[in-house]
């Protein structure tokens, strides 16, 4: 009898299942719900708010995506994820996608067998030194103890360029951001180093920001994307074009506030094509033909996403730098909606 | 000759394997047998369908590959050209180095809390309660935590023990100061301290794993024959005093043969200390105790002594006050007392509880993660893991290992156990 | 010669004088100073160490509680304000984090307008407890502790009420297949039929049966799901679920690993040690990481769910060796005693063995439930959202309370400190009574 109390639990699980098949995008639509993989708490990119809200850069890309296939950004179950757990999370289909600022690497795409759907931020590590330090270049870096945070390919990255400049350091390993900024805060690492990103999310909420430079080196290449499973090339377009179609609508000015209005027809037949008031673009990811109209009215365009969370007039204050339109010296670059 | 025969045997029916208690206890095992074995199966099968569905294989051979990170609190030789096999080497030693510190201290300041919470002192007493209650009542984790914000936030940093130009010019001292006899630094990057070192080295022997220094080795061999010596005087006054009645005096022999091979080992090795120092950025020589490692060790040892100081007030209390009459009574001092009557009581009862907080606190020290300690956990199991995606691989192994520490530490429970058993007859 | 000397004497008192005072160091408090602090050279110097490692303790975290910020915004508005009242450099508490975030820290996610479950069912599970606690009050309520898990469960998970009935109607099928087959076909073939038909009914009967129920009579509640828990109510969740099934789980364990046959035996052993062998951070990143390669492809489920079953396990096979301690320490007699009585195994040990044997391990028994609740605190690391480091980063991920320790440390950590020295002293409370009751 006692036993079947735990076998008990084990049923009782069996009822909260959920079945992930072959057919993400039906396994959504049939959910209701899209499960993204987000950080645990990373400031600009993923943090619930005061009133358990998530918010974010990534966060918003959770949302497009689930405007476009469920029809309401909020209909989206954010589930946190550590540096250890999120590929695991994504291989055994605990969520659809993880939109957690991972690096673009070969192996993650061929061995580890996902699907990056594009590049929502092109990213490089750096290093933040205080300025009384006297450093100012990463080559001087020498013997320097710099705070790094583990399971991610930062570490990688500054082993290569110690090694490659032949010089030595004293790695102080941290488990997150957080930690990394008290640690540097205290004295008790030289350097800090991560993506530049966060290395400028977390010098402009010190209470001193002059104090502190970002070195000029930017020692690896960053391409951060959302990224799905290997094998189901549906939902991997319908990630990959979610996220085209935000750049796109910037480079074409569609925002939140005239989507309303350009989706009545306009005389650009991309942008007519993009809103779905032209063709039949969206039956063919398996969607109906306003989804990209509904992905830019929940959040805005990339550029609206990206001044709302880490650009400019938020305290974070990044410019847009690589992640400027390719009309603007930058790399965003949306293939034809045709 | 008669010939015996058998009681007339009843038919074997079926029912029997449930209803009659020869066979039911058989049947019952043949059962649990057959779901156990099927279950086993079960998760095996899923296991290599799920593989085959990732596309994955189950091979250590990952273990041969370069591993590519660094890792700051190393025990033997590791660069980031090392493979991943020897990553979990520094890791297993990581854990074993702080689970050993852990050990020895929270032994020490448990003993120390458990007699004093047994004081007198009213004052020294409620101290001591207030602090256990308090540790044993709060998550490990929150005690490694605080311990890591006390190293990182309070402790001076390399520079304020600095004193430039100027402050010298303007007689100041420096914010910081080394302690004890300016051979310890304690920083936010890390505690110093001296290393030993040898002018006249005699080099390392090579055991294809790691490297051991013929210096230790040497120096171990003098300590061990100056306790063999003693030992041997020790035995050779025992018979003198049971053969004539009087026991020779031995204490300047006995000093001499443990202190002097040791001490000449040293000297003729060319033994002196390499004091930490300031330079550029940060100490260098000496020894580097990360805070990392400190923190934990901090937290594990608070927290674990709580418990053991526990364990030894009831050891102590455990024991009838009679046995301290009779003791008296018999004619013995109050220090034979302790150390043949009381101790070895008191020990049957301290020793097992007292290894099973050592397994706590060996297995705790995976809350290593919290502070970002480079121990089994962190390398095979954290950074290896995420650089290599081997999940099954890594974790399985790393279980395995953490049971064969907690297997060997509890098979020596049982032997200290069975030689300390009450013999009854 | 004893009248010359009566006579010869000058005085003889012929009343007694009233008693002394005690000589001003024997009496009062300055005696109790000098036995309790000054008895000797050792314990004066003890007493004055003593005193100076309060002084240093308190000198430092005393100025810093006196000067407590309460109402703030932001980490930044507490440092102005405490600036501005106490002066440059004054460092201060600054509960404002607190004071805005405490119903993240004890609820996590969950919606604000149904605080009012959580706290019902906590306010339940006390009154579930209370029958099995103290044991002077009506046996009649604990029908309601048996019927609380079904009860929290739907309370917090919310949706529709058919789901806990269903699954407890799988109980009242095995009691009833017990009763019903008993009188027919023996006690043994009762007791399977009483194991397997909740099974039966619970792997293949049991959803389509709450479905069609929930169709024809729809009651329910709104449903919350397993990502909006977080800090306490979390914490409880896991904590409460493992202790109430670790307990009949360890009891299982202890009799297999106390068992004549073999097998059993060796894969109880197998079991207990393997378990107790290993950190319980291996067991979540298990949990996490590896359950859904040991399960049918495609099968996923709850986060929550997997780590209450790992720390389910975790906590039996530590009660399972505290109860073999138990069983250990009652006399042979007493089972030799049962034996003779005629009781059988399950008979015997129901009536004689078990309550003696729980009895004796009741305080290791509730040192591993506290255990267990500080375990919690490790949910943390498969990104689950505890309060003590969980919510704490969460917190601090926010541009406003970016750099604040040690107030979420020290709120979190007094909850914890409360909750576990309460059950700390019940079972000092228990000890006692049972104690009393053995003289």
């Amino acid at each position: 009898m006692k036993k079947s109390v735990f076998l008990g639990t084990l049923a009782a699980s069996a009822l909260l299942a959920g079945y992930a098949s072959a057919a993400t995008l039906d396994d959504v639509k049939a959910r209701g719900e899209l499960f993204c993989g987000v950080n645990t708490a990373l400031t600009g990119f993923a943090q619930p708010d005061a009133s358990g809200n998530w918010q974010g850069f990534d966060v918003a890309i959770c949302k497009a995506v689930a405007a476009a296939v469920l029809g309401d950004a909020s209909k989206v179950k954010y589930v946190p994820t550590t540096t250890e757990t999120r590929f695991t999370a994504l291989a055994s289909g605990e969520v659809d996608l993880l939109a957690r600022n991972t690096t673009w690497t070969y192996s993650r795409d061929a061995d580890l067998k996902f699907t990056f759907t594009g590049v929502n931020y092109y990213d490089g590590q750096g290093f933040m030194v205080r300025k009384d330090l006297g450093v100012s270049s990463a080559k001087e870096l020498d013997g320097a103890t710099v705070c790094i945070q583990t399971g991610t390919t930062t570490e990688l990255n500054l082993a290569d360029y110690f090694k490659a400049n032949n010089m030595t350091y004293q790695p102080v390993p941290i488990q997150t951001n957080a930690e990394g900024e008290q640690q540097y805060l205290a004295g008790a690492c030289d350097a800090y180093t991560t993506d530049a990103s966060g290395l400028a999310a977390t010098r402009a909420i010190f209470a001193d920001p002059e104090n502190h430079i970002i070195l000029p080196e930017i020692i690896s290449k960053e391409p951060l994307g959302p990224l799905v499973r290997h094998g189901d090339d549906q939902w991997a377009d319908i990630n990959r074009w979610v996220l085209n179609a935000l750049v796109a609508a910037e480079e074409y000015g569609v925002t939140s506030a005239n989507v309303e209005e350009l989706s009545k027809g306009t005389q650009n037949p991309e942008i007519n094509r993009l809103l779905g008031t032209e063709g039949d673009l969206g039956a063919m990811m398996g969607l109906d033909n306003e989804w990209a109209k509904r992905v830019i009215a929940a959040n805005g365009n990339y550029g609206e996403i990206f001044a709302a969370n880490i650009g400019e007039a938020t305290p974070i204050g990044l410019a847009r730098g690589l992640n400027a339109q390719w009309t603007q010296g930058g790399l965003l670059y949306a293939p034809p909606f045709r | 000759m008669t010939t015996m025969t058998d009681a007339p045997k009843p038919g074997f029916r079926l029912s029997m394997l449930i209803y009659d208690t020869r066979y039911r206890s058989m049947t019952i095992q043949i059962v649990v047998l057959f779901l156990f074995m099927a279950g086993a199966a079960w998760l095996v099968d899923n296991t290599i369908k799920n593989l085959a569905t990732l596309g994955k294989d189950f091979s250590f051979a990952f273990l041969w590959n370069r591993a590519g990170y660094d890792i700051n609190q190393v025990l033997v030789a590791y660069t980031n050209d090392s493979t991943h096999g020897r990553a979990l080497l520094i890791g297993l030693l990581n854990t074993l180095l702080v689970s050993a510190m852990g050990c020895v201290a929270a032994t020490v300041i448990g003993i120390f809390v458990g007699v004093l919470r047994l004081s007198k002192n009213w004052l020294v007493a409620r101290i001591m309660t207030v602090y256990v209650e308090v540790f044993r009542n709060v998550p490990v984790l929150l005690w490694i935590l605080i311990a890591l914000a006390i190293f990182t936030d309070v402790t001076p940093q390399p520079r304020d023990f600095r004193a430039t130009d100027e402050m010298i010019a303007a007689g100041e001292a420096p914010k910081a100061s080394m302690l004890l006899f300016d051979s310890v630094a304690i920083t936010n990057r890390g505690t110093y301290v001296p290393e030993p070192l040898f002018s006249r080295s005699l080099g390392n022997i090579d055991i294809g794993i790691f490297l051991i220094s013929i210096d230790l080795l040497a120096f171990l061999a003098a300590v061990i024959g100056g306790f063999l010596a003693y030992r041997a005087i020790g035995t050779h006054a025992t018979k003198v005093q049971e053969a004539t009645g009087v026991r020779p005096k031995t204490l300047w022999k006995s000093l001499l043969v443990t202190i002097v091979p040791p001490v000449a080992v040293l000297w003729a090795l060319g033994f002196h200390l390499g004091y930490p120092e300031l330079k550029g950025f940060n100490f260098t020589g000496g020894i580097n105790i990360s805070n990392a490692l400190m923190a934990l060790w901090l937290g594990l040892t608070l927290y674990t002594a709580a418990f053991i100081a526990e364990i030894v007030r009831a050891g102590i209390m455990a024991i009838s006050k009679g046995q301290t009459e009779a003791a008296y009574a018999l004619g013995l001092r109050p220090r034979r007392t302790m150390s043949l009557v009381i101790l070895p009581q008191a020990l049957r009862v301290i020793i097992p509880p007292l290894i099973s907080q050592f397994l706590n606190l060996t297995k705790n020290s995976s809350l290593a993660i919290a502070v970002s300690y480079m121990d089994l956990r962190g390398t095979l199991g954290g950074i290896t893991l995420n650089q290599t995606g081997k999940e099954l691989e890594c974790i399985l192994l790393m279980m395995l290992i953490y049971l064969a520490i907690s297997l060997m530490i509890s098979a020596g429970m049982n032997v200290y156990n069975n030689a300390v058993r009450l013999k009854e007859r | 010669m004893s009248n010359s000397q009566a006579n010869s004497a000058v005085y003889v008192r012929d009343a007694m004088l009233p008693a002394e005072h005690p000589p001003a160091m024997e009496t009062g408090i300055i005696k109790w100073l000098r036995e309790n602090l000054f008895s000797g050279p050792l314990n004066t110097i003890l007493t004055l160490v003593g005193l100076v490692a309060i002084y240093s303790v308190l000198s430092g975290i005393l100025p810093w509680l006196f000067r407590s910020v309460w109402v703030a915004n932001s980490l930044g508005e507490c440092r102005s304000i405490i600036t501005a009242t106490f002066g440059e450099g004054a460092t201060g508490a600054c509960w404002a984090v607190i004071r805005e975030r405490w119903t993240q820290f004890i609820f996590g996610f969950y919606p604000s307008h149904l605080y009012w479950r959580p706290v019902l069912a906590f306010l339940l599970l006390l009154a579930a407890l209370a029958p099995v606690l103290f044991t002077h009050l009506p046996r009649k309520s604990l029908w309601f502790s048996i019927l609380y898990p079904a009860l929290g469960f739907w309370l917090l998970w919310g949706g529709t009420i058919w789901i806990p009935v269903v699954a407890m109607a799988g109980f009242a099928l095995g009691w009833l297949a017990l009763r019903v087959l008993q009188p027919i076909g023996g006690t043994i073939l009762a007791t399977i039929a009483a194991v397997v038909v909740p099974i039966l009914w619970w792997l293949l009967l049991a959803g389509p049966v709450a479905q069609q129920l929930q169709a024809i009579l729809p009651i329910g509640i709104e449903a919350v799901r397993s990502d909006k828990f977080g800090g306490f109510v979390l914490a409880f969740t896991i904590g409460i679920t493992g202790i109430a099934f670790s307990l009949p789980m360890g009891i299982i364990l202890a009799l297999g690993r106390r068992s004549d046959m073999l097998l059993v035996k060796a894969l109880c052993v197998g079991f207990i040690e393997f378990i107790r062998g290993v950190p319980l951070i291996t067991l979540l990143f298990t949990a996490s990481l590896l359950l859904n390669y040991f399960l049918p492809p495609g099968t996923n489920f709850d986060i929550i769910l997997r780590v209450i079953i790992m720390v389910t396990l975790f906590s039996a096979a530590y009660i399972a060796e505290v109860i073999r301690g138990g069983l250990a320490a009652l006399p042979r007699g007493q089972y030799e005693a049962a034996d003779a009585l005629g009781l059988d195994y399950w008979k015997a040990q129901r009536l004689i063995i078990m309550p003696q044997a729980l009895k004796i391990s009741i305080p290791g028994i509730v040192s591993s439930f506290i255990g267990l609740f500080k375990d919690t605190t490790l949910v943390i690391f498969v990104g689950l959202l505890d309060p003590l480091k969980g919510i704490t980063d969460a917190v601090r991920a926010s541009i406003e309370w970016k750099g604040i320790y040690w107030e979420p440390y020290i709120f979190v950590g007094g909850i914890f400190f409360l909750i576990c020295f309460s059950m700390s002293r019940y079972s000092m409370y228990l000890e006692r009574k049972l104690q009393r009751e053995h003289r």
